[in-house]
């Protein structure tokens, strides 16, 4: 294929990209990009990992290494794999502080330091360079490879100039897509739309060419993996240490690369694109991987000897035949170096641009007093540059280092530079204590000693390191030699290299954070972004504002445009309830304002531009403690409040339940005055009646007199029964009861009881059992009140125990200082659902009168029981009535008026 | 200062839920381990290694590792959609 069909089939492919790019973009603008923002197009546009050195390198590095190769996509699948623990936090992160690059993130972590902001720009820049090199070297070796035709030979015979061309097609390039237009915000979304067609490009390719070479060129699966194990050489065997080493480093490098933050956490919009990407990007790895080996094995077979491994991608179809073929392995590499050097060099600008440029352009018009001017023409301008500067950097790699033979190598030498960022930026993430000085420190001494261990060696002896130096060690000084620091000297360089930076690195984090003291902005970062999830943000960085908006109005006119930054402030306004362009300066709307700033300029340059005209009204420590005294001293009284509410509850429990017992109370009164009024009618009923009688008639024989007398007295004495009763159990409710305690015997008592008792239904005969040992108790007690228990018992059974032979069993006992009398007749007892109720004053187990009492008996016995300190109760199942009378052996004597106070005072509760 | 205090014991819904948010913790590790099994397999005293059984054996790890990651996304998913609550789960303090 002709060399000019060559150049106008790459312009085409760029002007379809360009027009995918500006149509992605226009419709975002319009508010359309509904489909751009899909999962799909951002796991597409994470495969600017896969670089020409992916393309083409791969499969040379099969060639050589056998396996190792997949270390490479290995270590990305496993960050990818395990998002949630790592890259959620991230991408949350740079989202909702609007990071604009990884340079960006840490400044912004460690208290908006422009410093830090300064080293990682460099940083990154020293270990993207060759990486961008490597990218120009694949396409002039493309080129190279690809024209044949002997008369334009003399085109492609300088493969330094082919480089040069296609680094100034593509910064023209980059500087169109990524530049285009004025605002100068944080997300490209025509770049990304334009990555995405071309990690589809590439992937096809590839998989075209694994195709065409597992069952065109062999006959299918089963025979490459055949061929593979017959081309298997010794130097393919797993090493332990590499394999191990290089699933790390890749792992690091697809979190700390520029151009994959880019990607993954600045244009980033959506949590859940992460989820997506979590399986499909290492699906992309997958497929890409998958015919590596094949394609590596086949031209080892095929292609005549001498060959580069680097380019069998391309070189096998044409060797066999397939132009068609090898046109789209062409373009999937120019797709995979291309892409790569947009997103780096746009990447790298960024933070040119944010960290060094701007600042330092700002600092020199405040030296001078000169107002700032348009920033927007100024930062584009500076991205521009930027980007050229980047390329041209990139170029010179090339030219210096001549092309090495191995891409490989020049990849992973990258991957060591930008792995030094790891420390810094997982500090950033999970360490509250990660402090400034202790990052600034630690990423120095990374990356001077992966300068000197692995950087500057790479160019090979003699360019910046002498051979005498490589040998010997600097001076002479054996355990200085760049290969083996130390004395170590039995890891590969690139181990070696990776080992002592990032060990050293961390060492010297860890110590610089233990030691040194934050600044309170540093505070406020770390802990808004180690706490990313928790929603209540602890302490603001604004407290003190003294600027006007007229003042800030043109601040944020000249960064994000007039109508852009009228309009910032009007929604503010709005938002504060206020009418016109003027917000109130409040700490949240500068917090707004600066969010909105950083996303154009970065972080620490936002934040040092506001604070230049706010004066010097950054947070203090002083307020920090202001803010976590006030944090502390609302939660102390939540949790006072928690405390009362639970105290109120428990009150409000307690006299709920007073109230119910009052209530209980008083209709137990009512019932009770009722009652009464009833007991005492009846025989105030008959005596007025006899009496009225007697008074009335006048011819009364003496008998019916004497009859009615005998009625009147019969009644009287009753209700004088009835009011002696009431006032027994007054007395013995209250308490106010004088007790006769003397020292007598039990089996007295019983005895005495049962005689007394024979006046009720005198007729009846009652067989009284008893043992008579047992009763032989010496009680001190109240004798007459006991009797008085044990008569009206006794009197109950003679009156309810109705059977023919009715008997009534006595067993006396002593337990633990009380003695219980037990009273069992042989009568129907007392059913179930009256036992709870015979205790009760006025209640009958009958309505019939005949019994003869008011129902207060067994009511008074309780209150007598209780009063000598014991209680009656009944014991069902028997086999009749029976009841229990306890009360201890000796009694005690008493403050009479405590047990009515208990009984208040349980009420009262 | 101290954080609210959070629920002891959860709802059959969210304590799956945090159960699969550790596997998703784990899952790396786990990959990690498997494949560094090739390492313990091979003896460098053969000459050629065992390279095609190997590439088989990692594409298949691989591939598992996607398909777990697939159906632990889905689940997950549901994490990041639920709206905002007071202690949305942090990975550092959740159980």
């Amino acid at each position: 294929m002709s060399f000019n069909m060559l150049v106008l089939t790459c312009l085409a492919y760029v002007i379809l990209l360009f027009a995918v790019a500006s149509a992605a973009e226009r419709a975002a603008t319009a508010g359309r990009a509904g489909w751009l923002r899909s999962p799909m197009i951002y796991t597409l546009s994470l495969s600017v990992y896969c670089t020409a050195w992916t393309f083409y390198g791969a499969v040379g590095y099969a060639a050589r290494s056998g396996l190792e190769f997949m270390t490479i996509y290995l270590g990305p699948t496993l960050v990818f794999v395990g998002w949630w623990v790592l890259l959620r936090k991230l991408v949350r992160i740079g989202r909702e502080n609007r990071v604009t690059s990884i340079a960006d993130m840490i400044s912004a972590r460690y208290g908006k330091s422009n410093l830090l902001g300064v080293i990682v720009t460099l940083m990154c820049v020293a270990a993207g360079t060759p990486y961008i090199a490597l990218q120009l070297q694949s396409i002039s070796l493309s080129f190279t490879v690809f024209v044949l035709d002997p008369s334009e030979v003399g085109l492609t015979a300088d493969p330094a100039l082919i480089a040069f061309w296609v680094a100034i097609g593509l910064a023209f390039f980059t500087i169109v897509f990524g530049t285009r237009t004025l605002d100068a915000n944080e997300q490209h979304p025509g770049v990304v739309t334009a990555i995405a067609v071309e990690a589809v490009v590439k992937l096809l390719a590839l998989i075209a060419v694994g195709i065409f070479v597992v069952w065109f060129v062999a006959t299918g699966p089963a025979d490459i993996l055949a061929r593979i194990d017959a081309q298997a050489l010794p130097q393919w065997t797993i090493q332990p240490g590499r394999w191990t080493g290089l699933i790390l480093l890749s792992a690091i490098a697809i979190i700390c690369l520029p151009r994959m933050f880019q990607v993954t956490v600045v244009e980033n919009t959506e949590d859940k694109h992460l989820a997506t990407a979590s399986w499909a990007f290492p699906l992309y790895l997958f497929l890409i991987s998958l015919f590596v080996l094949p394609i590596a094995v086949i031209g080892m077979e095929l292609m005549p000897a001498g060959s580069n491994p680097d380019m069998f991608v391309l070189t096998l179809p044409l060797y066999l035949g397939q132009d068609g073929l090898a046109l789209l392995s062409f373009l999937g590499g120019f797709s995979a170096a291309t892409s790569m050097v947009i997103v780096a060099s746009l990447a790298l600008a960024t933070m040119v641009s944010n960290h060094i440029v701007v600042p330092l352009w700002l600092r020199v018009r405040a030296a001078r007093n000169l107002d700032s001017g348009d920033m927007r023409l100024l930062v584009l301008s500076v991205r521009r540059l930027s980007i050229s500067l980047v390329l041209v950097l990139g170029y010179l790699y090339y030219v210096v280092t001549g092309g090495s033979e191995a891409l490989a190598a020049i990849g992973l030498i990258a991957f060591v530079g930008v792995a030094q960022m790891l420390p810094a930026l997982l500090g950033a993430l999970f360490w509250r204590g990660a402090s400034r000085t202790g990052a600034a420190l630690g990423l120095v001494t990374g990356m001077v000693l992966w300068f000197y261990t692995l950087f500057l060696p790479s160019f090979g002896p003699g360019v910046f390191l002498s051979a005498q130096v490589m040998e010997a060690g600097p001076f002479g000084l054996a355990w200085l030699r760049p290969y083996s620091l130390f004395g170590l000297t039995t890891l590969d360089p690139l181990l070696h290299a990776l080992f002592w930076s990032l060990l050293l690195n961390v060492l010297v984090f860890c110590i610089g954070s233990f030691l040194s003291f934050p600044s309170p902005m540093e505070r406020v970062q770390s802990a808004l972004f180690v706490n990313i999830y928790d929603r209540t943000g602890p302490a603001r960085s604004w407290t003190r504002p003294v600027a006007e908006a007229e003042d800030l109005l043109p601040i944020a006119q000249r960064i994000l445009g007039v109508s852009e930054g009228q309009n910032f402030f009007r929604a503010q306004a709005d938002l504060q309830g206020k009418q016109g362009f003027l917000p109130d300066i409040t700490p949240e709307f500068l917090e707004a304002l600066e969010l909105k700033l950083s996303g154009s300029v970065g972080a620490a340059t936002a934040h040092a531009m506001l604070a230049q005209s706010v004066g010097t009204a950054v947070v203090s420590v002083e307020d920090l403690m202001a803010v976590a005294s006030e944090t502390a001293q609302i939660m102390e009284y939540s949790a006072q409040l928690e405390a009362k509410s639970e105290e109120l509850s428990r009150t409000a429990r307690k006299l709920r339940e007073a109230n119910e017992m009052l209530q209980k109370l008083s209709v137990q009164k009512d019932a009770f005055l009722s009652q009464i009024s009833h007991e005492l009618r009846t025989p105030m009923t008959s005596i007025r009646a006899f009496s009225e009688i007697m008074m009335d008639t006048d011819a009364m024989s003496p008998e019916e007199r004497t009859h009615f007398a005998q009625i009147i007295h019969d009644e009287s004495i009753r209700l004088t029964r009835l009011l002696d009763d009431l006032l027994d159990l007054s007395v013995l409710e209250h308490g106010q009861v004088q007790l006769n305690i003397s020292t007598v015997q039990l089996r007295e008592l019983l005895d005495k009881a049962i005689r007394s008792s024979e006046s009720v239904q005198a007729d009846r005969k009652f067989r009284i059992l008893r043992n008579r040992d047992p009763e032989d108790i010496e009680v001190t007690t109240d004798a007459g009140r006991l009797t008085q228990v044990f008569i009206n018992i006794l009197s109950n059974a003679r009156k309810y125990c109705i059977t023919d032979d009715p008997q009534m069993q006595i067993k006396v006992r002593e337990r633990k200082g009380m003695v219980e009398v037990d009273f069992i007749d042989n009568g129907a007892g007392i059913p179930r659902d009256k036992q709870a109720l015979i205790f009760e004053k006025f209640s009958r187990l009958t309505d019939e009168m005949q019994a003869g009492g008011a129902g207060l008996g067994l009511a008074i016995c309780r209150e007598i029981m209780h009063n000598l300190g014991g209680d009656i109760a009944y014991v069902p199942g028997q086999g009749g009535a029976a009841f229990r009378v306890s009360f201890p052996r000796v009694l005690a004597p008493r403050a009479p008026a405590q047990k009515s106070a208990e009984t208040v005072s349980e009420a009262a509760q | 200062m101290s954080r609210p205090p959070r629920p002891q014991f959860l709802a059959r819904d969210s304590y799956r839920m945090r159960r699969l948010m550790d596997a998703a913790k784990f899952l790396p590790l786990f990959g990690f381990v498997l494949l560094l099994l090739p390492l313990m397999r091979h003896s460098p005293d053969v000459e050629a290694p065992p390279t095609a059984s190997e590439m088989v054996y990692l594409f298949l790890v691989w591939f598992g590792l996607i398909l777990l990651a697939l159906l632990m996304s889905l689940g997950l998913r549901r994490v990041l959609s639920a709206p905002p609550q007071k202690s949305d789960p942090s990975p550092l303090s959740e159980d």
